[in-house]
C-alpha cells in the first residue's frame, strides 16, 4: 500500500516528458487533480511546456529538451505541483454536462451482447437497461482518436475481453472491457465485447478540439431502434444532427 | 509526382501531429525524424516539411515537374531511369524521370524529400499519414499505384551537390546497443527482470510495424507477476511489457495511451536505429542518465544543423552534342568527388531547357 505522501510524484519519461502521478487508482478525487492542474499549466504557461497529456491519474507533460534541462523543469514542476493543489478544473467547475448517445444494443450492431449476458447471468434485456441507466464520466480520451475511457459501469455486466480480438470494429461500436465502457469513434482493430453501435460521430479532423467528449463531461447511452440509427446517420450525413446535451448539478 | 508503385509502404509523413495527443491522436510522423531532417536540409527545405516515406522498396515515382530531391535514411538502392543515386545528396531531377526505390541494402526506410516539400491538405496541423486512423497523407491512406503526389512550390534554396558529410551519417547496423532512460515504472519489476533487460539480447520480430517494435528475448519478470497499470500516456520509444514478458517499443504510430508497465524509454538520439530495424536485428539496451541523453540529442542536432553540407561551387566548360549540333555547354555543380564511380549529378542549362546530367572525371 502506497502511502499519501508519495504523490504528487514526477518522473521522467525519456528525455523530452515528465510524467506528474497524482495517484495509482481510478477515482474521481485524482483525475479531478490531473485536469485542474492541466489547466492551471495551460494558463499559465511556461516556456517550456510543448503539450499535454493527461490520463487516468497523471499528466504527461513534454517540454522543450533542446532548451531546458531536465534538473530545471523538474525543480519547477515541483513547485508549481506543491502550489497548485486546486481540483476545480474547467471540466469539473462546469455544471455536469450530460452527452446523449443513441445507442442500437445487439444484434448485428452489438454481436457481443448475448456472452456479455450469459457471464452475468442476466438476459439481454436487463444488460441493456443496467448498462443505459447509469450516467458515465469520462475519464480520459486516448487509444485512438477521440475514444472516451467511460468509469461507473455496473460491475454486474463486467466481462473480460475477447480471447482474440477482432481485426476490425465497426465506428460507432460500444463495448465492454473488464469494468470499462467505451464507444470506437473509428473503424479500428479491437478487444472490446461489442453490445450495441451508436451513430452519433465522436471525432471530427476538421474540429479543434477534434473531440466531441472531454474529460469531466458524462455520457448516457440512450436506446433505440434499427430506424432511429438510419435516421440519424443520414442528420448527421446532411448536417442536420445535433447531440442532445443535458445538464445537471454535481 | 505520380505513384507508379508504392511497394510495401509509402506514407507522406513530417516532424508529426503535435497536440492533440489529449484527444488520442497519435503522433505518427517520420519514424525515423533524423533521415527526414537531413533531406530537408539538403533540399532547402524547412525541417518539418513532409517527404515520403518508403519501407523496404519496390517502390516507383514518376516526377510529373523538374525538382530537386535528396534521398536519406535507408539505402534502398534508389536509381533515376536506371541510372544509381548516391543517398545522402541533393540532385535534380527533370520532369518526366522514373525515381526507383529497389530494396535495402542497409537500413529499411528511405525519405525522398522533395524542394518545396509536399503540399496535401495540413490535417490537426500536419501531413502526416496515420493510416490506422485515417488521418493525413491522401485521404488518410497509405499511397496507392496512381496517387498524385502534389508538391510544394519551388523554393530556389536548392542545390544539386548537396551532401551531408558521410563522417556524420548513422550506421544502421544489425547488432544495437541501444541507450535507455529507466521507467517510468521500472520498480514494477523485480531485480531479476531488470538484469535480463539489460543483459540479455533482444531481436526484432516479424510482428513489428510503425507502431511498435516487438522483440523476442528472456523473459523480463515483474515484481508481483504484475504487468498492467492504471493507464497513462506513452512516448515513441515508451517500452511497455506485456503479460509474456517480451518487450515491446513504441513507435511513433503507438497509441497515446497504455496499459502495460514500462521498464524504460529510449534515448531520442537513437531512436532513429530503431527505426531501420528490420526483423532479424539484434538489441542490447543500456542504462544512460536523463542529462546524459539530452546531451547526446542535443549533440547530435547540433552537428545535424551545424554541418556543411554544401561542396564548393564548381563551374565547367563541356562539348556536347545536341541535337547533332556541336555546342559548348556550361555546367554547374557542387562536388569534391566528381571521380566517385557513377559520378555527380549537376545542372545544365541548354537553351533554357534545364535538365540533369552526370559528370565523371576522364583522364
Amino acid at each position: 500500500m502506497a502511502l499519501i505522501s508519495e504523490f504528487p510524484k514526477i518522473v521522467p519519461v525519456g528525455d523530452q516528458a515528465v510524467n506528474i502521478e497524482f495517484g495509482n487508482e481510478i477515482s474521481d478525487a485524482i483525475n479531478d487533480r490531473v485536469y485542474a492542474f492541466a489547466d492551471a499549466l495551460t494558463s499559465l504557461p511556461p516556456p517550456w511546456i510543448r503539450e499535454l497529456v493527461p490520463t487516468y491519474r497523471s499528466l504527461l507533460v513534454h517540454y522543450d529538451a533542446a532548451k531546458f534541462d531536465f534538473d530545471t523543469i523538474n525543480a519547477e514542476m515541483l513547485e508549481l505541483v506543491q502550489s497548485n493543489s486546486s481540483v476545480a478544473s474547467s471540466a469539473t467547475r462546469r455544471a455536469q454536462l450530460i452527452y446523449e448517445l443513441p445507442t442500437v444494443y445487439g444484434g448485428e450492431y452489438g454481436p457481443d451482447i448475448e456472452s456479455v449476458a450469459e457471464n452475468a447471468g442476466l438476459d439481454t434485456s436487463e444488460v441493456i437497461q443496467i448498462h443505459s441507466s447509469i450516467a458515465y464520466r469520462v475519464y480520459m480520451i486516448g487509444f485512438s482518436p477521440g475514444f472516451p475511457y467511460l468509469g461507473g459501469m455496473d460491475p454486474r455486466i463486467a466481462t473480460p475481453r475477447l480471447a482474440t480480438p477482432r481485426t476490425r470494429v465497426p465506428a460507432g461500436s460500444v463495448g465492454i472491457a473488464e469494468a470499462q465502457t467505451g464507444v470506437y469513434p473509428n473503424a479500428s482493430p479491437g478487444g472490446w465485447q461489442l453490445i450495441g453501435r451508436t451513430p452519433v460521430p465522436l471525432f471530427d479532423q476538421n474540429r479543434i478540439p477534434p473531440a466531441v467528449l472531454q474529460p469531466g463531461h458524462f455520457v448516457r447511452f440512450v436506446p433505440i431502434a434499427q430506424d432511429q440509427f438510419q435516421k440519424i446517420e443520414s442528420d448527421v450525413a446532411s448536417g442536420d444532427f445535433e447531440i442532445q446535451v443535458s445538464e445537471s448539478t454535481r | 509526382m505520380i505513384v507508379r508503385n508504392p511497394g510495401l509502404l509509402s506514407l507522406i509523413q513530417d516532424a508529426g501531429r503535435t497536440g492533440f495527443q489529449r484527444y488520442g491522436v497519435s503522433v505518427s510522423g517520420a519514424a525515423d525524424q533524423e533521415a527526414l531532417l537531413i533531406g530537408n536540409l539538403l533540399v532547402g527545405n524547412e525541417p518539418d516539411d513532409a517527404a515520403i516515406e518508403v519501407t523496404f522498396g519496390g517502390a516507383e515515382f514518376e516526377f510529373s515537374q523538374d525538382a530537386y530531391v535528396a534521398i536519406t535514411g535507408g539505402d534502398l538502392q534508389p536509381s533515376l531511369d536506371g541510372t544509381p543515386l548516391s543517398m545522402w545528396e541533393s540532385f535534380f531531377v527533370p520532369a518526366g524521370s522514373m525515381l526507383h526505390l529497389v530494396a535495402p541494402m542497409s537500413g529499411m526506410r528511405s525519405y525522398i524529400a522533395i524542394d518545396g516539400g509536399i503540399d496535401t491538405p495540413l490535417v490537426l496541423g500536419s501531413r502526416s499519414t496515420h493510416y490506422s486512423s485515417g488521418l493525413g497523407g491522401i485521404s488518410g491512406s497509405a499511397l496507392k499505384p496512381g496517387d498524385i503526389v502534389p508538391l510544394g512550390i519551388n523554393t530556389d534554396n536548392a542545390t544539386p551537390g548537396a551532401k551531408f558529410p558521410s563522417e556524420l551519417r548513422t550506421e544502421y547496423g544489425s547488432d544495437l546497443t541501444v541507450r535507455v532512460i529507466a521507467g517510468p515504472q521500472q520498480e514494477q519489476f523485480s531485480p531479476t527482470g531488470i538484469q535480463s533487460f539489460y543483459a540479455s539480447a533482444y531481436t526484432v520480430t516479424e510482428s513489428s510495424d510503425r507502431q511498435g517494435l516487438r522483440l523476442d528475448g528472456p523473459q523480463i519478470e515483474s515484481s508481483q507477476g504484475k504487468y498492467d497499470i492504471v493507464s497513462d500516456a506513452v512516448v515513441p520509444g515508451s517500452i511497455q511489457v506485456p503479460g509474456d514478458g517480451k518487450p515491446i517499443v513504441l513507435m511513433t504510430d503507438s497509441q497515446t495511451t497504455g496499459g502495460y508497465a514500462k521498464i524504460g524509454v529510449v534515448a531520442s538520439v537513437d531512436l532513429p536505429l530503431l527505426a531501420q530495424a528490420p526483423p532479424g536485428t539484434v538489441i542490447h539496451f543500456a542504462e544512460v542518465s536523463v542529462p546524459e541523453a539530452q546531451s547526446l540529442m542535443r549533440e547530435r542536432r547540433r552537428a545535424i544543423t551545424e554541418a556543411d553540407m554544401l561542396t564548393p561551387l564548381r563551374k565547367t566548360r563541356q562539348p556536347l552534342t545536341v541535337d547533332g549540333v556541336d555546342k559548348d555547354v556550361s555546367v554547374t555543380y557542387r562536388s569534391d568527388d566528381s571521380s566517385q564511380p557513377g559520378g555527380t549529378l549537376a545542372s545544365v542549362e541548354i537553351n533554357g531547357i534545364r535538365s540533369t546530367v552526370r559528370i565523371e572525371e576522364i583522364n
